[in-house]
């Protein structure tokens, strides 16, 4: 009994002794940003305005959308290149059921004052079937998900400009710019979807069997099949809900330029990738969430915005924000490994 | 005198995190010999020869080589050392040449242009295989060799280094009898040329052929050493397999039941053939044999792992498929599996979540899942499997192998099954722990679950066993009541020697 006390007075300062080292592994990234808020609030006074602060905000909305499913597939240990892709099939596609009836060069004369909810909803199902390609292939075929989603990457884009002729789908109604542009009680609609989705994300995640099973099939994915996990049917599931998101942040970004482009939303992908692993999202599975996935993406939009305010070209904005995903995966490896 | 030894290892011990792999061991070869190294699986055997290649350190000891004290850091210091080794994994580059493979890191170069001499290189190789009379083409690709071809060529690629002191694990793992003739003369010509070899195998038979010294370990201890001449076939077996008989197992006599499971000649082609057996209630049924003899492979194909070619498996009499794990839980059956780490664990999860994660629904209201339930339930499970962690958020890696294999256990146990494998259950860790899981196999025996427990610890076997089921090379050698059979004679069948008299 003693042997036993002795050891408990022994972890017990070792843990206090670890607190702070403890603090920073869980916080550090939260660190980082509350750090670069308070660097850049003292270089630019244009910085912590009001408008200024809803600005980066709603600039990463779109991001966010895409980097919280983006983070549920890489917990598993994949990857999806496709969602910059998805985001210009989407909006193309939910724009051109959302044009004005006054519009001549409507690409639906007859489909033109819809009620909204049916663009929202054809936006919604592209990106759904293109996920659920997307998983369907990885979980059946096994080729890797890079290659998987890479195909969808360029599939996608060349389907959004097939539909769109190449050219962008404008003049929306109003309540479809609404979702872009809108604002309830002064807050921006985007960031009050990317708040609700957020929510629901991170519940899905954390308080339903879908989202441990999320975590055990990256933790361990041979683990997860010996303990009864249907595998295939998961992996189906999140990349179709990660294509999901994908197709609601092209309609919140068309919705925002009021247009649907085939070329929107080039790049994403990588910035959404970028978020979730800066915000501790590990690319070799198992680890990740999404509030850090959300500073992740908040750390990218001040960057960008703190370096506009900055007056630093957009050729250095570039090198930077390269530097800092590679400096946060080192810090990440780091990590784990003590 | 000094120098009739080629290698001298003394008083070497390693450790790893929770078990003791190597105590205070010896190993002494004498130059130009041909020296079996026996022991069961887990006896130290292949821990001690990566100490000598340089893949382990050896935490205390000394190593002397050629009669000096050596230090080898590395793989590349034991080759110039003049010592290789034969690997019991093969290790081919599939999409490399057989010719590129033996000369990988040291490829003959054109001048000094850096740039590789490949017809030399096929040149060389084709001389070695010359040699050693191997009628393999150097130009082709390692892929397209047949598994018995890839071992020839691996051990013609350990001879080409010259060394003094060439280790065989296994050599003879994957080669046809011919093929074993040639390797034979092959090591009698190295011995011509004051070549040693240490030799490991468990073909009993092939000991007696070629080697002339035999050292036995057992439990990573030394055991003894002495000529072939000397040491009997029996006697080794009895050095290999006994122990201490203080050893105490919790093995409590339950009732025995009703027929559970029976499993009526499965077959996976290439792996085990024809193995049938039944399970009754209160049973616990072992399944002894030596590593490779297609024990874990039963299992994992019973449970569904992988797909059976042939036969049946009925559960409680009724015929039943199981295509996937999840078939298999739902038939109520649980599978500890052997590799803790690769198919076990969720190592970046918690203790929590890898308790949960067979049987989640359990913990659902609805939608989600309810978090007071688990950790009341997880609390539970910590408590009565005397599991030490200091919380059960802490992430299961932070434990020590006895705990992990007890939080893996309990994850079982929530599945509330009536038949349970248990792959290698105490392998490599502490005797505090195996004992608790003994203690437990016998309980949940009791409780009239049945219990298949596959170990290749021998007195682990006869210890807690109702029956044994011992297999060998995908057979089932033979099937004893535990009262009726000694460690020596499941070795026979293990061996396949019992068909020698």
């Amino acid at each position: 009994m003693k042997n036993e006390s002795e050891k408990k007075v022994v972890t017990m300062s070792k843990d206090y002794k670890e607190l702070t080292k403890d603090i920073f592994k869980k916080y550090g990234i939260v660190i980082i940003f509350l750090g670069m808020v308070a660097l850049l609030s003292v270089l630019s006074p244009a910085f912590l305005q009001t408008r200024n602060l809803l600005n980066v905000v709603r600039q990463i909305s779109v991001i966010g959308l895409v980097a919280m499913g983006v983070t549920m597939v890489i917990i598993t240990t994949g990857i999806d290149l496709s969602s910059g892709s998805v985001i210009a099939l989407s909006a193309v596609v939910a724009a051109s059921l959302a044009q004005r009836p006054d519009w001549a060069a409507a690409k639906f004369p007859g489909l033109t004052g819809l009620p909204v909810i049916v663009p929202i909803m054809a936006g919604l199902a592209v990106g759904t079937i293109a996920g659920c390609i997307n998983g369907t292939v990885i979980a059946k075929t096994k080729i890797p998900p890079f290659i998987a989603t890479l195909g969808m990457m360029t599939v996608a884009r060349g389907v959004a400009l097939l539909y769109a002729d190449g050219r962008p789908i404008s003049s929306l109604t109003e309540s479809y710019n609404f979702i872009g542009q809108g604002e309830v009680l002064g807050i921006p609609f985007p960031i009050i979807l990317l708040a609700i989705m957020a929510l629901a994300m991170h519940t899905l995640l954390n308080n339903t069997k879908f989202g441990r099973y999320v975590y055990a099939i990256g933790g361990n994915e041979q683990a997860a099949v010996v303990s009864g996990l249907n595998v295939s049917k998961y992996k189906i599931l999140i990349y179709t809900i990660a294509g999901f998101l994908s197709g609601m942040a092209g309609i919140v970004l068309s919705a925002r330029i009021s247009s649907g482009q085939p070329g929107l939303g080039l790049g994403y992908e990588l910035d959404a990738i970028a978020s979730a692993v800066i915000g501790g999202t590990s690319l070799s599975g198992g680890i990740g969430t999404i509030p850090g996935t959300i500073v992740g993406a908040l750390i990218i939009g001040v960057l960008n915005n703190g370096l506009d305010l900055l007056n630093v070209s957009a050729y250095w904005q570039q090198i930077v924000k390269g530097l800092i995903i590679v400096g946060a995966v080192i810090l990440d490896e780091r990590k784990n490994r003590s | 005198m000094a120098t009739e030894y080629i290698l001298e290892m003394e008083n070497i011990t390693k450790r790893f995190p929770g078990v003791v792999a190597l105590d205070n061991v010896q190993l002494k070869v004498r130059k130009g010999t041909v020296h079996a190294l026996m022991g069961e699986n887990g006896a130290g055997k292949s821990t001690l020869m990566k100490t000598i290649i340089g893949i382990n350190q050896p935490d205390e000891g000394t190593i002397k080589f050629k009669g000096e004290k050596v230090e080898i850091p590395d793989t590349n210091a034991a080759l110039s050392l003049g010592i290789s080794m034969i690997h019991q994994e093969l290790n081919p580059i599939p999409h490399m040449t057989v010719a590129e493979n033996i000369f990988l890191g040291r490829e003959p170069v054109i001048g000094k242009s850096g740039f590789v001499d490949k017809k030399q290189m096929v040149r060389d190789a084709e001389k070695l295989f010359d040699r050693l009379g191997i009628a393999i083409n150097p130009r082709v690709k390692m892929k397209e060799l047949s598994i018995a071809n890839t071992q020839i060529v691996e051990i013609a690629k350990a001879i080409s280094y010259n060394s003094d002191l060439i280790i065989m694990d296994e050599p003879t793992s994957a080669i046809t009898e011919k093929e074993v003739a040639n390797l034979f003369k092959i090591i009698r010509d190295l011995k011509k040329h004051e070549v040693s070899i240490i030799y490991i195998t468990h073909k009993m038979d092939e000991v007696y052929k070629i080697c002339d010294d035999i050292t036995v370990f057992r439990d990573g201890q030394y055991i003894g050493s002495d000529t072939a001449e000397n040491l009997g076939k029996e006697e080794m077996i009895k050095m290999m397999v006994g122990r201490e008989l203080n050893q105490v197992f919790h093995k409590e006599e339950a009732e025995i039941g009703d027929v559970l499971l029976s499993v009526k000649n499965l077959t996976r082609k290439g792996e085990f053939e024809n193995v049938s057996f039944e399970l009754r209630r209160g049973e616990i049924l072992g399944f002894a044999g030596l590593m490779g003899a297609g024990r874990t492979e039963v299992i994992e194909c019973l449970f569904g792992v992988t797909k059976a070619d042939t036969g049946e498996v009925y559960v409680q009499g009724k015929k039943v498929e199981i295509k996937s794990p999840e078939d298999a839980i739902k038939h109520k059956m649980a599978l500890l599996t052997e590799d803790r780490k690769l198919t076990g664990c969720f190592l970046v999860l918690s203790v929590k979540d890898n308790m949960i994660m067979a049987n989640i629904d359990k913990f659902t209201n609805g939608l989600f899942l309810n978090k007071k339930k688990i950790k009341n339930v997880c609390l539970e499970e910590k408590d009565k499997l005397k599991i030490k962690t200091p919380h059960i958020n802490q992430l299961i890696r932070n434990l020590s192998g006895g705990n992990q294999q007890k939080v893996l256990i309990s994850r079982w146990l929530l599945t509330d099954p009536e038949v349970l494998i248990l792959d290698e259950p105490t392998r490599g860790i502490d005797v505090g722990a195996k004992a608790e899981i003994h203690k437990l196999m016998s309980k949940l025996a009791q409780q009239g679950k049945a219990v298949i427990m596959i170990s290749s610890e021998l007195p682990e076997v006869l210890g807690m066993s109702d029956r044994v089921v011992v297999m060998h090379e995908g057979k089932v050698t033979g099937e004893f009541e535990r009262q009726d059979v000694s460690q020596e004679m499941i070795m026979k069948f293990a061996t396949g020697t019992h068909k020698d008299h």
